[in-house]
């Protein structure tokens, strides 16, 4: 559509992550996702008259890791407010959550597009409580509320309208949901709720400084839709002004079956929420130990550990960036390289084998039954020679798979994997293979050289597979030359 | 300050109360008068004076992130107005989704 | 017949055999029952209060060690938690409605052996001064049935003043235990903000309620409040400073060192229009007699008097209609038979129906001064005022060791009397309302008796926490008071 070089975006994106504590923000009521409704409540969950909040001490913790990992400003002074608004899912009647004093401001989060490397700037992150879940479809009267969900502990991540399109949005959510999830802070599962993201999206004539009238869109749960949702916003907002109309100040709700948006909430009620400082909560004057201590407890950032990867152990680009999709890949390189310095072998083993067999098996890299240690000896093993790569995955790494507890020097030798390098003993089976095949050996020394690969093959077997392949190669190539 | 129906009618719709004619009209009244009691206070200099947020002096009071204090389905239930031993249930709205 | 005179008396009873529980709280379920015209209780709990009095018989004959309140009759406002026991907060929206678990007060008071005897008339979600804003009848004056208690706890008062109970527990926002105390001739104690745990207690305004203390002495409440004090892990606004055992230090011969203790009073409080004279004299006389004891009495200039009380008004109903915004009919409490037309509707019917007149004024009185646009005319401004009276209270007590007042500028009213005017009613919290605006504790002591018949009281303030000077200089009020 050539409107959109008339025409550029300017989106905010509103991302709400569970944190990934035991018990609720205000309560001890336990957090685990998928228990029966109703049964992860208590008085104060349930705002039982007289009942009072007391903050999680972790959900602090997390929420300020998050910050920090987010190059945010730590608000030392802040405090809790009260959001005053009536619904059946949220059983106070009003939502504790942070107004004039988020606990973080400022910061940036940065992403990669196909444009360069940029810093999407973020206005704020705030603790806030979870409201319940009204469920509509159950019952044809009524509509069913469950709090279980009331009052886990959220952070909301504010961007700046600093997103110019809906792959910016793609790629910011991306980077998030990786962060979080990588700091321990929410496990970032969109289809559960545990992440959740509304934008708000305007257009204006490309040049225009003044923004458009904004729409806020809800109800994205996942990537994909994030994506989905902005595309047909701008699109439709693009057109209603090319014919002539104003776009109207609404929230609008994200359909999955067509990826379209329709209005939810016609006219933009002013909801006067009457904020006020939470009175049954004292303020936070945070220490500079307090944060320090979180600060010294962070693990390594996936940006910090690209660079060490990239420039100091001289991964490429790609190999790097593999690694670092994810914490528990990185945690398990780590310890590898604790015991060898073959950066590019274990990167190779990593995003290789260990990877597809974890995401076969579905399970977590810190799962993986081979310990990182066994690992590297294995990769001893290639670089002695003694066994070469492609038996080491296909044989040894099963094998070890099965039975972690023997050393991967005695798996390979019990199973008989340990190869032949020794040059005198590979050449009587060249010498063997050689003579066997005197027709091959003259087409190959006419010139047909792709046959050397049958010749290796056949040298393969005749050694039941220990020959060590680059030996074989190189005493074939230089019996039959000449 | 004059008390207006628009105001009564936009407090009492934000506070879920509902007022019948002479009810209004009775607290429109009461309002007007209490208001002007209470603006009073503009009269006192408060220039410089930081708004008193919280009371009493403790700071940081938080607890451990421990699993405690349910309690069962049933006694959560007990006091629910309309239930299925699972949900609490609000009658279903037609007009406006969300209040 | 038993005849109950101070708790540790009783207590010796109890050991001496001369009485046994069981004994006791027959007496007073026959008092409740004789009484039931003033309406001080909603329910009694007899049975129950019977059976634990037998239990607490057999402990202590198979000689268990003794709670510090072992078989003390106790009383509680309907704004207490008790698990397993109504709970209504004197309201229609929560008739019915069964409390989960117990307030923090009163799982301390049950662990050292009280027995919990009833459930406390009073105004409708402690709003009011009379108790005659219950949803279940208005609480008379044992002294004068033609006379209000006071309130908002009139029943706790009422209670004690008639020997129903011989503790009550009650809530003071603004002077609701400290005020019906003065009206009803007995002890009345408000303790720091933040010395008693809040949970349990019905919030009205958060940064202003405390559990208040009715007793027929100083030393009853003294005890009472070593028991319930202290931090508490479910109410982040509970101090941690440590609790005085009040009870023993009450009386111990050394006080302070030998310094005469200054005393002061607000000079416009005796200069408010509406104090009654007979109590004016009175208090006058009082000073004098202070002075007379070695006392150094003086004058407090207070110019912010007049606008404490809208301060107060403004502060309480605003946190006020925050924290009754969960009375909706969703989770608990009163649901319309009327079909609403929408959600809002829904909420409309339920908390219309459920709350009375006054509690409805205060909400939208609260929603308004919250409310955008004047948030910072009236919400704000009332904060930076509360603020000034802190900093004034800090000076205050850098100079005088307590502040005196009347209770109240009158004495008990007539039932009716006062029910046109919402700011003639405010008013009469004027003295009363400074204390939980800055947070210091005060006692209603029952020093005089008005031409009319009915008592009247002092009230003592102290600093913030300073529970044990309060407690003993009430003490020697009362004594030098007796004639």
């Amino acid at each position: 559509m050539s409107y959109h070089d008339k025409y550029e975006a300017v989106i905010g994106l509103e991302v709400h992550a569970q944190l990934m504590t035991q018990s609720k923000l205000f309560s001890g009521d336990s957090t685990a996702f998928g228990a029966e409704p109703n049964t992860h409540v208590s008085p104060i969950t349930l705002g039982h008259p007289g009942t009072l909040p007391k903050t999680n001490k972790e959900a602090v913790e997390l929420a300020i890791r998050i910050g920090l990992a987010c190059n945010c400003h730590i608000e030392r002074y802040n405090y809790f407010a009260r959001k005053n608004y009536f619904y059946p899912d949220l059983p106070k009647g009003y939502q504790v959550s942070q107004h004039t004093t988020p606990i973080c401001k400022g910061g940036h989060v940065t992403i990669r597009t196909a444009s360069g490397v940029r810093n999407v700037q973020l206005n704020r992150i705030h603790m806030e409580e979870d409201a319940g879940k009204s469920i509509h479809d159950i019952d044809d009267n009524n509509t069913c509320v469950d709090y279980n969900r009331a009052g886990v502990a959220l952070v909301e991540i504010v961007t700046e309208p600093d997103l110019s399109s809906a792959d910016e949005a793609y790629h910011y959510v991306t980077e998030l949901r990786k962060l979080v999830r990588w700091l321990g802070v929410c496990d970032g599962n969109m289809e559960e709720g545990s992440l959740r993201c509304d934008a708000n999206v305007s257009v204006r004539l490309k040049g225009e400084t003044k923004l458009g009238t904004k729409v806020e869109v809800k109800n994205l749960n996942s990537i994909r839709n994030v994506k989905k949702a902005i595309e047909f916003e701008i699109d439709r907002m693009i057109n209603v002004i090319e014919q002539g109309g104003t776009i109207t100040q609404q929230t609008r709700s994200f359909d999955a079956s067509n990826d379209t948006t329709f209005a939810i909430r016609d006219k933009e009620e002013a909801n006067d929420y009457r904020y006020f400082p939470e009175p049954d909560l004292p303020p936070f004057r945070l220490t500079e130990t307090f944060i320090n201590d979180i600060k010294d407890a962070m693990p390594a950032l996936p940006e910090e550990l690209y660079t060490l990867y990239h420039q100091q152990y001289g991964l490429s680009e790609y190999d790097a960036a593999q690694l670092c999709l994810e914490k528990e890949t990185t945690d398990y390189f780590n310890e590898v390289v604790k015991f060898t310095t073959n950066y590019k072998a274990a990167s190779n083993w990593i995003n290789g084998p260990v990877r597809q067999y974890v995401n076969e098996h579905k399970i977590a890299m810190d799962s993986f039954a081979v310990k990182p240690q066994q690992l590297a000896e294995v990769m001893q093993l290639i670089d002695e020679g003694k066994i070469n790569f492609s038996v080491a995955s296909s044989k040894l790494l099963p094998a070890l798979l099965a039975d972690g507890s023997k050393a991967p020097i005695q798996l390979a030798t019990e199973l008989n994997l340990i190869q032949v390098s020794d040059s005198n003993e590979i050449e009587n089976w060249v010498a063997e293979v050689i003579a066997k095949m005197p027709e091959k050996v003259a087409e190959y020394k006419k010139g047909k050289k792709g046959l050397i690969g049958l010749f290796v093959g056949e040298v393969k077997k005749a050694s039941k597979g220990k020959a060590d392949p680059k030996v074989v190669t190189t005493l074939l190539e230089q019996k039959l030359s000449g | 300050m004059k008390v207006t129906d628009e105001l009564i009618d936009n407090l009492a719709h934000l506070s879920r109360l509902h007022f019948s004619e002479s009810e209004k009209t009775a607290l429109k009244g009461d309002f007007e008068r209490i208001l002007n009691f209470v603006e009073q206070l503009s009269e006192i200099d408060t220039t410089g004076v930081e708004p008193l947020l919280h009371m009493g002096d403790a700071i940081n009071v938080l607890r451990e992130d421990e699993v405690k204090g349910s309690v069962t389905r049933q006694e959560a239930l007990l006091n629910a107005p309309l239930h299925d031993d699972v949900f609490f249930k609000v009658p279903k709205v037609i007009k406006n989704p969300s209040a | 017949m038993f005849s109950f005179s101070s708790i540790e008396d009783y207590v010796s009873a109890l050991q001496n055999g001369e009485t046994t529980c069981e004994d006791v709280v027959s007496h007073y379920l026959s008092v409740i029952d004789s009484n039931k015209h003033l309406n001080a209780f909603l329910e009694v709990f007899a049975d129950e209060a019977a059976a634990r009095a037998r239990q607490l018989d057999q402990d202590r004959n198979n000689g268990k060690p003794l709670g510090k309140l072992h078989g003390v009759v106790v009383g509680l406002k309907d704004v207490i938690a008790y698990k397993g026991h109504k709970l209504s907060a004197s309201s229609k929206i929560l008739e019915g409605f069964t409390s989960i678990y117990n307030a923090t007060a009163v799982d301390r008071l049950l662990q050292e052996g009280a027995i919990i005897i009833g459930r406390q008339n009073c105004d409708e979600f402690a709003m009011g001064s009379s108790n005659e804003n219950s949803a279940y009848g208005n609480v008379l004056n044992a002294a004068d049935n033609k006379r209000v208690p006071g309130g908002s706890s009139g029943g706790s008062a009422v209670a004690v003043q008639a020997g129903m109970c011989m503790i009550s527990l009650g809530s003071d926002t603004g002077g609701s235990v400290r005020q019906p105390a003065d009206f009803c001739g007995i002890v009345g104690l408000k303790p720091t903000y933040g010395r008693v745990s809040r949970y349990g207690l019905i919030a009205y305004a958060s940064s202003f309620d405390q559990i208040g203390i009715f007793a027929k002495s100083v030393a009853d409440a003294a005890l009472t409040l070593e028991v319930i004090a202290g931090e508490d892990d479910f109410d982040s606004t509970a101090s941690k400073e440590p609790v005085v055992p009040y009870s023993s230090l009450l009386n111990s011969s050394n006080y302070n060192g030998a310094a005469p203790k200054k005393i002061g009073y607000f000079k416009e409080a005796l200069e408010h229009p509406g104090l009654d004279p007979a109590i004016s004299q009175s208090f006058n006389q009082f000073l004098k007699t202070l002075t007379a004891q070695g006392y150094i009495v003086e004058p407090i200039d207070f110019e912010l008097l007049e606008y404490i009380v809208p301060a107060y008004y403004i502060l309480t109903t605003a946190e006020a209609s925050s924290n009754l915004s969960r009375f909706d009919g969703v989770k608990y409490g009163h649901r319309s038979a009327v079909p609403s037309e929408d959600l809002a509707d829904f909420y409309k019917h339920n908390r219309s129906e459920g709350f009375g007149k006054e509690v409805k004024r205060r909400i939208m009185l609260g929603t308004f001064v919250l409310s955008a646009g004047y948030f910072d005319a009236y919400f704000t401004k009332a904060q930076q005022v509360r603020n000034i009276l802190l900093k004034q209270t800090s000076a205050i007590f850098s100079r005088f060791d307590a502040i005196i007042s009347p209770t109240v500028p009158t004495p008990a009213f007539e039932l009716g009397s006062m029910n046109n005017d919402p700011i003639e009613m405010f008013l009469a919290d004027i003295y009363t309302v400074f204390a939980n605006l800055v947070g210091i504790p005060g006692i209603s002591l029952p020093l005089f008796t008005h031409p009319n018949g009915m008592p009247f009281g002092v009230q003592v303030m102290t600093s913030h926490f300073s529970e044990l000077a309060l407690l003993r200089i009430s003490e020697v009020f009362l004594q030098i008071s007796e004639k």
